[in-house]
Parts: C-alpha cells; structure tokens; sequence
C-alpha cells in the first residue's frame, strides 16, 4: 500500500484543484437537499420557495406526526411500515441478487445455446414502459393468491431488478479470469463450490452495487405496492409518503420529514457497503 | 384481527352469512382523506361500527395518486371496496364501467349543485357529503372590505400592488383557477347542449380579463405556481388570493386573513362561479353488500355525521342543517365556503371533460407569456380538442389477426424445432445442460412477471377503448400515429417530433450522468483524497432522497420571479431567464435536474467497475512515463467499459422512459415541445379519453425505437455487446 500512494501522490495544485472540485459538487447536490430539511423542520405544510435554503424557525413537529402516525385502532403504523419497507426491500435484494449472480455467472462463462437470445431478451424487458403492465400484472398476482402478500411485492420487485443485476454481474464476472476457475476444477473443485467460494467473493464490488440496486428499486416504488396492498399495515414507507400529496394540496412539511426519514436508512446502508466500492480486492487485500 | 382472504369468492360468503345470520358483514371503505378530515371520519365509522353489531367496518385511506388505479384494478375483480368517498369528477365514466352503482335517496337535506354534481344522465350515483371550491382569501391588514365586483377588485389590486407586494395572486394559468372569470363572463367548457365550446367569445373575454390583470396591470406575479402563491400569501406579499380549502392547512399561524365570496363580473353583473367539486359516498358496482354500504353512506350524510365532519373535519358539508347549527354558523370560513356554494358549478363530470384541460392550460399559458391573443390560443385548443376526442377508429375484422398470429406461432415454433433436430445444437444443449439450471430460476421469474404482462398490454394496441368495452381495431392506432394522420409531423404533438426530443434527452443525460459519475469516481478512489467516505455518502444523496420532492425543489429554482438560479444569475450579473418560456431553456432545466438525480447511480456502478482493474496496471504505465490521460485513455477505460457498458445501455433506457421528471419539472412546456414519448403514451391514456389502446400502441413503438437504439448501439461499439 505504501508503494501504491508513493506512486500517486499528486501535486499540491492537482490536490487543491481536485479538492475544489469536490466541494462544490457537494454544495450543488446539497442545495437542494437542504430545502427539503427546511420544510421538514418548518412546522407549516407550505412548499418553500423562499430563496435562503435555511429554516426560520425549527421545530420537529412534522418528525414527530409522521414517526407517530396510527392506525384508527390506536397501533402504531409507522414502525410496522418501516419493517414492511425493510423487509420488502431485503427480500428483493436477496431474491435479485441471487436470480441474477447465477444467470449473470452461466452467461458469462458459458456459450450454452439460447444464451445470447436470453441475454437480449433480458434487456429488452428494461425497454417495456411500466404504464401497460400495471393492470396486468395485478391480475397475475390476485391469480396467484399473492395480493396483499409482501412476498408478492418483492417478486415484482426482483424481476424489475434482475435484468440490470444480472447484465451488471456478467459485465463484472467477465473481468475476473477463467484461469482461477480453471485450476479451482483442476483441483477437483464441482462448479457450484468454484463460483461460491472463488468468483462471488471477487465480485464483491459488483454485488454490492447490485445489492444497492435491488434495494432502491424496492424502497422508493410506491404505485404497484399501493395497488396490490390491501391493507394500512402492509404499505411500505413509500406509499405513506404518497398519501401526503392530496388531489388538491400536499402536506409538504410532513412529506419532507418522511422524505428524509425514508432516505436516512439507505444512507446507513451505503456508509456501510460503500468500503467494499473502494477497497481493492484485486490484488488478494481482502480487508479484514 | 383475523382478516377474511380477499380473494373469497363471494358466493361463499353468501353462503356463510345465509348459515351464520348473526355474524357481522364485513364492510370496506376506501377514501383519500388526509389529516383532520381523516380523523373526524375515521372517528365517525368507529362509531357507526359500534353502533351496528351486523356490519364491521374496515376502512383504508389510500394516496389520492393511486386511488383511482387500484379501484379501477381491484373493483371488477371483487377486491375493491363496499363504499368508496370520492371526487364526482369520473362519475361519469365509472357509470359507464359498472364502477358505481345507481342510488334512489331522498336528497331534500342536500344541496342541489351537490346532489347535481353526483347525478350523470338523470340518474344519481352517490351521497354527497362534502364540497370543496374556490373562493377569495384576503389579508386583512391589506384588505378592510373584500371587493364586491370585478372593477372593486381590479381597483383595489391595482392600488396594493407596489414594491414586492402583489395585489392579487392565483395560478392564472392554470384552468381550475380561470374557470371562475371563465363562467363569471357567461362562458365555460361546454354550451348549453353540452358540446365543448373552448373558443367562445365569452371565454375569450374572460381570458382577456386576466391576460390584462397578469400582463398589463402585473397585479399576479410571472409563473403563479401554488407554491408561489402560498408562499406570498404567508409573507403578508399577496393583498388576495383565489384559493380553495385546502390553503388552510399551509397558512403560518397568525395571520391576519378572511375568507369572502368571489366577486360579481362588472361587464356582465354574473358572479365569478367556480368549479365545485362534490366528494360522494359510492357504492360500488361490485359492491359485496351494497344494501349496508348504502345504509352506512346516507348515515354520513346525516345530519349527525355531517356536524361531527363540519366541526371536527373543518370540512364545508352538503348537508344544509349543519349551516343552522350555531358552531358552524360562527365559523367565518365555513359560512363564506357554504356562500360560495350558492354561486358554483359543478364540474362537468361527462368523460370528455378529462380531455379539456391539456388543450386549456396550454392556451391559457401562450396568452400569459403573450403570444398569442385570447381568442387565437382558444381556436388552437379548440382544435387540439377536436383531435383528440375524435371518433375511435371503426371496428376491425380480427381474422387476420388470428391468421397472422397462427403463422407467427407456426414459424416461431418451426424455427426452434430446426434448431432442436440438428444434432450439433444439441449436443451444445446437452453439454452445457448444467448451465440452464443458473439461468434457469431468472428467466422463469422475468417470463412469468415481465413478458407475460407486457404481451397482455402490448396486445391492448390492437383496441380501441371507450367506458370499459375494448374493441379490435386492428392496426388503426399504429396507423394513425406513424402516418401523423392527427397533427404534422413538424407540430410538438406528433410521433416523430417528440421521439426526435426524447433521442436528445437520452444522449444529452447519458453523456452528462456517465460524464460527471465516471469523474467523480476517479477522484474517489484515490486514497489520498480526505474525507473520502463523506464526500461519497453526501453524493448519493439525490439517489437515496425520493425524487418527487426534490424535483418540484428544483422547479421552484427554476422559478422566473423568486428562483434561487435567477437569484443566482442576478448576483453575477447576468439576466434572469424565463426558464420554461423557450423550448432550450425548458429542455436544460428537465437536463440539470435529471443530471443532479441521476450522475450518484453512475457514480456508485463506476466506483464498482473501478475495482476490476489492478492498480499495478495504472502503476506500471506511470513508470513507463504515460501521462495521467494517456493512462486513462489506454490502461482504465478499455478495461473499465465492459463493467461499465450495462449500466450505460440500461442507462440510456430507462432515461429514454424518464417519465416523471418531465411531468414534475417543465410539464411539457412551453406547448408540449419538451414532452417524451412516454409522458405522451402517459397522457393518451390517463389525460385524453383514456385512449389505453392507443397509450399501448405508443409504449409499443417505444418497445421498438429502443430495439433499433440498442442495434444502433452494437454498431457504434462496434462489437455485440448486447
């Protein structure tokens, strides 16, 4: 490592320059984002327009109506929602992830007939516009017995997911040399014990991208989970954010409160999936 | 709580309740209610419930947006609700489908114009409970009297308007807030035999009554968006505003304000008469119960349930009782609600109303930026009305169609049958048997859920659609769009127009998103960069944050008057620009957004494709003396495209049916010229006549453009990539 940052230490104008760059992308991502922590912190309902970007007055009434919205029986949906959204989007990125390392894997290794078809096949889903599927797919899901199923939401989810995991992995896999494998089934390795225990843990980075992937399809949809859930205690977060946009006006203390509410988990994810974006794995360092 | 399956098929409950008298009827109830209105509702159905031991009620409130997609899905099906509360504005087209059933009441209690609202060709289809409308707020600081007429309110408008305070602020340019003046002057959306007459002269007149108070007066402000409005309201910078119910929530505690009537029209001695909209409980046509929904829907409307939801809900009721209660009759906003009522028109609620409003705020908007003059903007959405409510293309013989589906099957299958004989190909089957169980689970998944229900929706083309009834048309929608048989090819709305807009957005974004996240990633890898896991974690912030609020944050920057970037702009020197006045400005705005929200994704996929490739590699070139570009150039992007590749075609297709960015930032603006393909099929279906087959035919040809883009990809690669 140390050779490593002999080898690129910059110049001390590059290290300013690059630095400079960095703050302000920073500030022009934050600017908006700091409009959103003052309506949540603004105690009125009213969209800001006002130029300065920071509250008035701060107050966490809109945290608290949100964090503590019930159910009309007095329990408290909120957190059964949160799990609801937790648990959706888990179950898709496992699901998807799974799906779409093994297909990604066989795509990328094998020449099996129906491969390149298949591959296609894969992306041209991505081109299908979502606004034609939603009613079909409804009665696919009330066919199946699997309305009102969180397992049927994060299915869909998945299948949304799949096609860009699976392309993602194979791109990723393709940069990983067949020689490893080569030696592994030399060894006496089965195929199934070389791609688990030699090529996924190389394809940590592309896995965690995908997992991040998966994970945001299912934490932010809000129109097929309002749709096929048939109940308050099974809305995920995204659709309780909905419902604070109205046919006339929207609450929108309230839906920048649950804005920020639905986008700290995904932050903590990142914080603690981000060191395997960055940390090389190439060179045999696995970080302990 | 034990919950009945949904799916129980009703004849079983029949079955059950005739065996089991005693056992409670589960009623549901969908509503959209938020907030006070909610909870006083909320409140009454638990009463309801205890009060009645043979029904047990099971209310959801749902997201007004996708309100009326579930209950068009679940209803027919038999999961949708007993009773629904909801806007009169579809009753229309839901009596058409078997959405509502048909009520016999007693409506003596009730406002007419309510009970009108709910009434579609002389048949009633819901109890009204409430209303909601237009009327005029004033501050009272500003405004000791509110104006009675027109030419009081023009006065007084004109005399407050000074400095940054505005003396009457509404969204002008938009339809629901102009059809006050619209009827006020004697014209509307329809005459009185019912036929659309965008383009009258009193609609006209009316246009030039506010074109005059926006444009030569510049009593409202330039862009009045409602979240312009509220916002002076509340900084004591708007004298009066044109405003419904819903603005109370938003107002800052304290301030001085009433709420009036809206004035007579001095040129025509007619009150400015706003759209009313009735919220109605609704059986519903596939109702399990419908004897008890109708029972629990005239109990809301009773004089007691009616009270608790004027008082408890702040809501204007349309039981008329309630006025005479002295609560509600000490209450100055409902008493000025319930006077507005006298002067209101019920929204039209025949299916061609939906079509009006695109062709109105456009003209609405041309004569607001000033060019054009009323009555030329109202001919032009006249006519713009006229195209997209003509007759659905005549029903089509579908022989051909089974024919040609026959031989499609035939050949396909003949195909995989040659591939399947020739024993070259199978022996690749059978060696690379094992290869079919990795794929296996995937492909079955994306069959079953992704191509199954895009054949259904893609085969909808072949339809045409009119209140529920589906009829083959053949290639009639495809025809029509690809031979822009209804606008010119050079005009904003036809095919080839918005494709030629949509193939700019795509390559401007990807290049941007790619552009800024590969660079970004570069810096981020390098370990001598501080603070690296902040700066990574601040950058994917408009990735984790849900885009419909940063979005409209970054429409309101856009602002002409009051954004922060004209703000910007201002502070060095430069001109402020009318974003959305000029179609290259409107585009950048839909771009810088999109960009803002889209470069994090890139970013992250990036920093990941980073990681296939060895330092060693970058070290060694550096030895040999490669320059940090030639490093780049020859050592990391050849090695990084193949990881990089997918997410920049996959990229590249979903920003081809970016959808709500366009709809939330420009809208199309100015006059359709930034719309995308998708947010057209969008429109045709859920805006114009829900034209759902051509919608489908749109999102089929969008299936294809993307095809070729694809093909065209491999070619620019230069390689099969995909």
């Amino acid at each position: 490592m140390s050779q490593q940052s002999q080898g690129g230490a910059p110049s001390v104008p590059v290290l300013l320059a690059t630095h400079l760059v960095l703050v302000v992308t920073t500030l022009a991502v934050l600017y908006p984002v700091l409009w959103v922590l003052k309506m949540a912190l603004t105690p009125s309902q009213a969209f800001s327009m006002d130029p300065m970007p920071f509250p008035t007055e701060v107050s966490f009434q809109n945290f608290r109506e949100v964090i503590g919205t019930t159910a009309a029986d007095g329990s408290w949906l909120f957190g059964r929602q949160l799990l609801n959204s937790l648990f959706v989007s888990a179950v898709t990125s496992a699901l998807g992830i799974t799906l779409a390392c093994t297909a990604g894997y066989a795509m990328s290794r094998w020449a099996f007939p129906g491969r390149d078809i298949g591959m296609s096949m894969f992306l041209v889903t991505q081109m299908f516009p979502g606004v034609v599927m939603a009613i079909p797919l409804y009665i696919l899901l009330d066919e199946a017995g699997l309305l009102n199923s969180m397992l049927g939401l994060a299915l869909v989810y998945s299948t949304t997911a799949v096609p860009f995991s699976t392309w993602n992995l194979k791109g990723y896999f393709d940069t990983i040399p067949v020689e490893l494998e080569e030696a592994a089934l030399m060894d006496g390795a089965s195929r199934w014990m070389t791609f688990t225990r030699i090529i996924l843990p190389l394809a940590r980075p592309a896995l965690v991208v995908t997992a991040l992937f998966s994970f945001m399809t299912a934490w932010n949809e809000f129109i097929l989970a309002a749709t096929f859930m048939g109940d308050e205690r099974a809305f995920t977060l995204p659709v309780v954010l909905q419902s604070y946009v109205g046919d006339f006006g929207t609450e929108w203390g309230r839906f920048a409160a649950g804005s920020i509410l639905v986008s700290l988990p995904v932050m903590l994810l990142f914080f603690a999936l981000q060191r395997f974006l960055v940390e090389g794995l190439t060179a045999g360092s696995v970080k302990g | 709580m034990s919950r009945a399956s949904p799916a129980l098929p009703f004849a079983v409950a029949a079955a059950l309740l005739a065996s089991a008298p005693a056992e409670a009827v589960e009623l549901t109830i969908w509503h959209a209610y938020r907030g006070d209105e909610r909870a006083a509702l909320e409140a009454l159905l638990v009463q309801y419930d205890e009060a009645h031991p043979e029904v047990e009620l099971r209310p959801l409130a749902l997201a007004y947006e996708s309100f009326v997609t579930k209950l068009e899905a679940a209803a027919p099906r038999g999961n949708g609700p007993d009773l629904f509360i909801g806007a009169h504005e579809r009753v229309g087209q839901w009596s058409a489908t078997g959405l509502v059933a048909p009520l016999s009441l007693d409506t003596s209690g009730l406002h007419p114009a309510t009970v009108a609202a709910l009434t579609y060709d002389g048949q009633l289809y819901g109890v009204p409970l409430a209303y909601k409308c237009l009327a005029l707020y004033y501050n009272t600081d500003l405004v000791p009297t509110p104006p009675r007429t027109t030419d009081e309110l023009v006065a007084q408008a004109v005399a407050l308007t000074r400095g940054d305070t505005f003396g009457l602020v509404f969204e002008a340019d938009a339809p629901y807030f102009f059809a006050p003046f619209m009827h006020g002057f004697g014209g509307g959306v329809f005459d009185a035999a019912g036929e659309p007459s965008l383009a009258s002269a009193e609609n006209a007149a009316a246009l030039a009554f506010v074109a005059d108070l926006a444009r030569v007066k510049k009593v409202i402000p330039e862009e009045p968006t409602g979240a312009l409005v509220t916002q002076l309201f509340n900084d004591g910078k708007a004298a009066m505003v044109v405003n419904g119910p819903w603005l109370l929530g938003e107002l800052k505690p304290g301030l001085p304000f009433a709420v009036a009537p809206l004035p007579i029209v001095s040129a025509t001695g007619k009150p400015a008469a706003p759209y009313l909209t009735v919220e109605g409980a609704m059986v519903s046509g596939f109702a399990a119960h419908p004897e008890e929904a109708k029972a629990l829907a005239l109990w809301l409307a009773g004089p007691e349930s009616a009270l608790k939801r004027a008082t408890q809900g702040r809501q204007s009721v349309a039981t008329l009782a309630t006025y005479d209660d002295p609560a509600v009759a000490a209450d100055p906003i409902l008493s000025a609600f319930r006077a507005q009522l006298d002067a209101a028109v019920p929204m039209p609620n025949k299916p061609l109303m939906a079509s009006t409003w695109e062709p109105m705020a456009k003209a609405l908007r041309r004569v607001m930026r000033g060019d054009y003059t009323p009555q030329a903007a109202l001919d032009e959405a006249a006519t713009e009305l006229a195209v997209t409510t003509r007759p659905e293309p005549p029903a089509a013989d579908p022989t051909f169609a089974w024919i040609a589906l026959g031989l499609g099957l035939a050949a396909a299958l003949g195909a995989l049958g040659r591939q399947l004989i020739n024993p070259a190909v199978r022996a690749d089957i059978k060696r690379w048997a094992f290869a079919y169980l990795y794929v296996g689970p995937a492909a079955l998944a994306m069959s079953v859920l992704v191509m199954l229900p895009f054949v259904v929706g893609a085969a909808v083309s072949l339809f045409s659609h009119k209140d529920g009834q589906f009829t083959y048309v053949g290639l009639a929608n495809y025809l029509d769009i690809l031979l822009a048989r209804d606008w010119p090819i050079t005009s904003a709305l036809s095919f080839y127009f918005t494709l030629v807009i949509t193939v700019l957005w795509t390559l401007a974004n990807v290049v941007l998103h790619v552009g800024i996240g590969l660079g970004l990633a570069l810096i981020l890898r390098e370990p001598w960069v501080r603070l690296r896991g902040l700066w990574r974690v601040l950058l994917i912030l408009p990735w984790a944050i849900p885009n419909y609020i940063t979005a409209l944050i970054w429409k309101g920057m856009f602002h002409r008057q009051f954004g922060a970037i004209n703000a910007i702009l201002d502070a060095v020197g430069l001109e402020p620009v009318s974003w959305f006045a000029s179609f290259s400005t409107a585009f950048s705005a839909n771009l810088i957004t999109n960009t803002w929200l889209g470069f994090p994704f890139m970013m992250v996929v990036t920093l990941g494709a980073l990681q296939a490739i060895p330092r060693e590699l970058e070290q060694a070139a550096e030895v040999d003396g490669a320059s940090a570009w030639q490093r780049f150039r020859h050592v990391t992007w050849p090695l990084l495209t193949p990881a990089l590749l997918p997410a920049v075609v996959l990229g590249s297709v979903w920003t081809f049916n970016m959808f709500n960015i366009i709809f939330l930032v420009s809208g199309g603006e100015p006059d359709s010229q930034t719309e995308i393909l998708i947010s057209e099929a969008y429109r045709w279906a859920f805006t114009r006549q829900a034209r759902y087959g051509y919608a489908s035919a749109y999102a089929v040809l969008i299936f294809f453009v993307l095809l070729g883009w694809s093909r065209l990809g491999n070619r620019v690669a230069g390689r099969k990539v995909l």
